[in-house]
């Protein structure tokens, strides 16, 4: 499977999908100008990743700041990762926050309630 | 110079007082593009960070700040789009302020934009349903926005509204002044309080 690598910038997280070394990755911040152009080939790649998903997916969370835009897109990420859960596979998500950053606590238990996937807090 | 040079230099000065002592620390009027998005967020986030504003109230007005001109950006678009032809571009006005004591001092965002008459009962639907609900009421139904929703042309998934009433924690405040009789514009004023200084 190809490699997306998407580097950071001050309104598009850092991205890494890299099925071989069971790398699945975003940091940083995320409102992009146009977020369903940003995130077509980030939800593409995980369609085809679920054909032949790996024993164990990690998927691992770790933004500072995103907008509502960007908030429906992550659900719909969420919501990919669920059907291959779903397909019997193993998948957890760990959302990393910033020790004293509750909204971004809460949204967690947010997306926790909504997709069926075991969720893993981290503060740092 | 002549007198209407000296009215003008004279309206300048007004004006600039006007803005301080209403203490707005920006107003811009004009098209809303994601550069200046990008522009005026970092400008407020250096603005805060010199005065060691708190960390999170400096996160709820980032916040607030970019739902506001993402919402400007994409929804006096289409007015824009339609009447003028062009680049997709918004327009309206967006001000940044600083009200109230010491004791009791707010955060300011407030945005004005043209919306068409025929728009305005689902805006308005929509804004008196956000103040109608309550922390967990809000929460809920951003969720079901979130998972009902989909993402309009623009971008928008009509998520913003509710979520600036969420991170403030405020009532929306908002007002439409009639412009003829196909539009009229559309004033937001969000609050965002800084922590009670003891």
């Amino acid at each position: 499977m190809d490699v997306i690598k998407i580097k950071g910038t001050d309104d598009t997280p850092n991205v890494i999908l890299d099925a071989q070394n069971n790398i699945i990755e975003f940091s940083g911040r995320s409102l992009p100008e146009d977020v369903a152009t940003f995130y077509a080939p980030i939800i593409e790649w995980i369609i085809q990743y679920a054909k032949t998903p790996n024993p164990k997916t990690n998927v691992v969370f770790k933004l500072e700041y995103f907008n509502t835009a960007s908030s429906k897109m992550i659900l719909d990420i969420f919501l990919k990762f669920e059907e291959i859960h779903k397909d019997g596979h193993d998948v957890m998500i760990s959302w990393y926050y910033q020790e004293d950053d509750e909204d971004m606590e809460e949204a967690c238990d947010e997306y926790a309630d909504i997709v069926e996937i075991p969720f893993q807090k981290y503060s740092y | 110079m002549e007198q209407k040079s000296v009215d003008y230099m004279k309206l300048i000065y007004s004006f600039h007082e006007e803005m301080l002592q209403n203490d707005f620390t920006l107003v811009y009027e004009g098209e809303i593009t994601h550069q200046i998005t990008k522009a005026f967020t970092s400008l407020a986030e250096n603005n805060m960070e010199r005065m060691s504003e708190d960390t999170s109230i400096k996160k709820k007005v980032f916040h607030v700040m970019v739902e506001c001109l993402q919402n400007l950006s994409k929804h006096s678009e289409e007015n824009n789009l339609t009447k003028y032809g062009g680049d997709p571009v918004g327009n309206g006005i967006f001000i940044v302020g600083k009200l109230g004591e010491s004791t009791n001092q707010q955060y300011h965002v407030i945005t004005g934009n043209t919306i068409e008459n025929e728009k305005m009962p689902e805006l308005q639907a929509l804004l008196e349903k956000i103040n109608e609900l309550d922390k967990e009421g809000l929460k809920e139904f951003y969720k079901r926005q979130m998972l009902e929703g989909t993402l309009s042309e623009k971008g928008g998934a009509g998520l913003g509204l509710i979520d600036i009433a969420r991170k403030t924690g405020e009532k929306l405040e908002y007002h439409f002044v009639p412009v003829d009789d196909n539009n009229s514009f559309f004033l937001l004023r969000t609050k965002i309080f800084r922590k009670q200084l003891d």
